[in-house]
């Protein structure tokens, strides 16, 4: 484990597994794990920061709904982010701070294109010391 | 995971059952096309389960199908076919993927391989240069809000009607490029969004643009009518999607199944295989942007044949006429569709959901183009970057069985990382260009991913579908050329 998180194999796509002592740092974590799939996270600097709500019917929903958001705002807007401050979370709504910068393309290597979190294979479980989560992205 | 364990029943060489009472739950039994080899590859990755689980959805008629391609998906299996009976079944957009109406066009040429062969960097150039693709890549085209939702709606008629290509086209693009039911209503802000960027690019992961040659022909009637005289004759296949539109309206409608799926008490064995009743308000809003973002797809597939051409025509200082490019086909493998089968004698009005599946259509079919009336439809079936392609015809054994359909590629059998591991993509460059095939990637990595040893041989899989009777072999065409995103 490092990081919090790691990369898993999957026969079309890719997965990640992320850890965390409680809910917050766990969602935390499944997103730097996101954004390290599409490039280095050391390349990403904090130079901005954006507020985001996301809301959801169970904790699992949301952290589909958190991904797919980020994945948006990579997709539409070339947003990388390094640093997530999620201020509140609780089972149907979350509040974070998430800071980063726009794409570089002479700085940042694109790695991957992820296109969608998936429900395939999540699991949100209870780890030694703490949380643990497996989410395959489609990419 | 371990091995599947499950009963796998031996109907013939090809045909597989997993009987219905395998699992407690299952409405059919699971058919799956593969001969024994590649049944051992499919233990060993569990898909059958996959196929098993299909069965649990309500209002599905004959078998949930396998084909040979088949590999592990979300929830369906990605080579997985399944019929609802629109009156009492249910529509998944897990059974259609979230790369909505991928496909494939396929373009010829009058060009032979002595023609092309000096010209082919030259030529691999001015396309990398004419057809945006890779990651971020933006359009040529700029689309507005306004003719965003005009697209949605009119599918590749709209590219032709602002000169991208001509009518001909449409006449030999599945569903003449267009599928009726859209509603840019049904349509998120955020889907609409991702889609005006991407509109007319190639993307990334999987999709390509290739240039062939015809290397073998197996039936000369059939491939004449194609326009596919001789071997050495030199075709463009291209191999795209909905891209990210596509992936916001799937992602966007699994959460309204989500809830329809407690709303209507279905139970499922996988939380990715949501669903709800077709004849529903989840159902039927999400068809009608499912047909958006197929009509996207075409739009998409149609910009990219237009320049495709524009470039050939620029390499070779000649018309477009003139170097007698049409097209032959376009057919989408991620889709779901309501048909008319003949089910135990009878009509019955069916959603037929294939992912990473091809409609097959035999000849005589009313939706069979008129100059393919006597043949069948064409299907095509692109290998990975470093074997083949075949390009083959739908038959009434498809129609009688499969629902009209049948195999869509080669199926992955490597995961992309362990692609990865396996081969650099400066090797795997190499590797390729030592074999005469010249390739310009947007990213070494993604070149890497796409291997050849990731796939399952299509010559196999397409071995498969001609002995089961599904399709039928008309050529086949070895790559010369190739742009990845």
């Amino acid at each position: 484990m490092n990081n919090g998180f790691e990369v898993i194999d999957h026969t079309a796509d890719v997965g990640i597994i992320a850890y965390g002592a409680d809910i917050k740092e766990l969602f935390s974590n499944a997103a730097l794990a996101l954004f390290s799939l599409i490039t280095e996270l050391e390349s990403i600097e904090s130079k901005f920061h954006l507020d985001l709500e996301v809301s959801s019917e169970d904790i699992d929903s949301l952290l589909i709904e958190w991904l797919n958001e980020l994945i948006y705002l990579f997709d539409v807007k070339y947003i990388l982010f390094n640093r997530f401050d999620i201020r509140s979370l609780t089972n149907n709504r979350l509040k974070a701070t998430c800071y980063g910068e726009h794409l570089n393309i002479v700085r940042h290597t694109i790695k991957v294109g992820v296109k969608a979190a998936t429900y395939h294979m999540l699991t949100i479980d209870k780890s030694d010391d703490g949380l643990k989560t497996q989410v395959i992205l489609d990419i | 995971m371990g091995r599947w364990q499950g009963q796998l029943i031996k109907i013939d060489d090809y045909r597989w059952e997993i009987p219905q009472n395998y699992k407690t739950g299952m409405r059919v039994p699971g058919l799956i096309y593969a001969n024994k080899e590649m049944l051992e590859s499919m233990r060993e990755e569990q898909t059958p389960e996959q196929v098993a689980n299909v069965a649990f959805l309500p209002g599905i008629v004959g078998h949930s199908f396998a084909m040979p391609d088949i590999h592990w998906g979300y929830g369906f299996p990605i080579g997985g076919v399944a019929a609802m009976d629109v009156k009492d079944g249910v529509i998944s957009p897990g059974g259609v993927g979230y790369d909505i109406n991928c496909g494939v066009r396929l373009l010829r040429t009058g060009l032979s391989e002595a023609e092309v062969r000096p010209r082919i960097d030259e030529l691999i150039n001015a396309l990398f240069h004419n057809v945006p693709s890779g990651l971020g890549s933006k359009g040529k085209i700029r689309v507005s809000e306004k003719e965003m939702h005009q697209l949605m709606v009119e599918g590749a008629s709209w590219a032709v009607k602002r000169g991208l290509g001509s009518e001909e086209d449409l006449n030999v693009t599945e569903e003449g490029g267009c599928l009726s039911g859209a509603n840019p209503g049904k349509i998120s802000d955020k889907a609409v969004k991702r889609g005006m960027p991407q509109a007319g690019t190639l993307g990334s992961g999987n999709h390509f643009l290739e240039i062939q040659v015809v290397k073998e022909i197996f039936d000369s009637q059939i491939a004449s009518i194609m326009g596919i005289d001789e071997v050495g004759q030199i075709l463009v296949l291209i191999h795209t999607g909905s891209r990210g539109f596509g992936h916001q309206v799937c992602t966007d409608h699994l959460r309204v199944m989500e809830a329809a799926v407690s709303k209507y008490g279905i139970g499922l064995p996988d939380r990715q295989l949501a669903c709800a009743p077709i004849e529903s308000p989840e159902g039927k809003d999400y068809l009608a942007a499912m047909a958006c973002a197929a009509n996207y797809a075409w739009v998409n597939r149609q910009c990219i044949a237009h320049w495709t051409r524009e470039s050939f025509s620029r390499v070779f200082s000649k018309s477009v006429e003139a170097l007698g490019m049409k097209q032959i086909y376009d057919v989408a493998h991620n889709m779901a569709k309501i048909e008319e089968h003949i089910i135990d004698d009878r009509k019955l009005k069916v959603c037929v959901h294939r992912k990473g599946a091809t409609r097959a259509l035999p000849a005589g079919h009313k939706d069979t183009p008129t100059c393919y009336k006597t043949v069948g439809q064409p299907v095509l079936v692109p290998g990975d970057m470093g074997r083949c392609s075949f390009i083959a015809v739908g038959t009434e054994k498809a129609m009688a069985e499969t629902f009209g359909s049948t195999c869509h590629g080669a199926g992955r059998t490597l995961s992309r990382g362990a692609a990865k591991r396996s081969a650099k993509g400066q090797d795997v460059l190499r590797e390729l260009e030592s074999r005469g095939i010249t390739v310009k990637a947007g990213s070494l990595l993604s070149l890497a991913e796409e291997a050849s040893q990731a796939y399952k041989d299509v010559t196999d899989v397409m071995d498969v579908v001609h002995r089961a009777g599904i399709s039928r072999k008309v050529a086949m065409a070895i790559p010369m050329g190739v742009i990845k995103g």
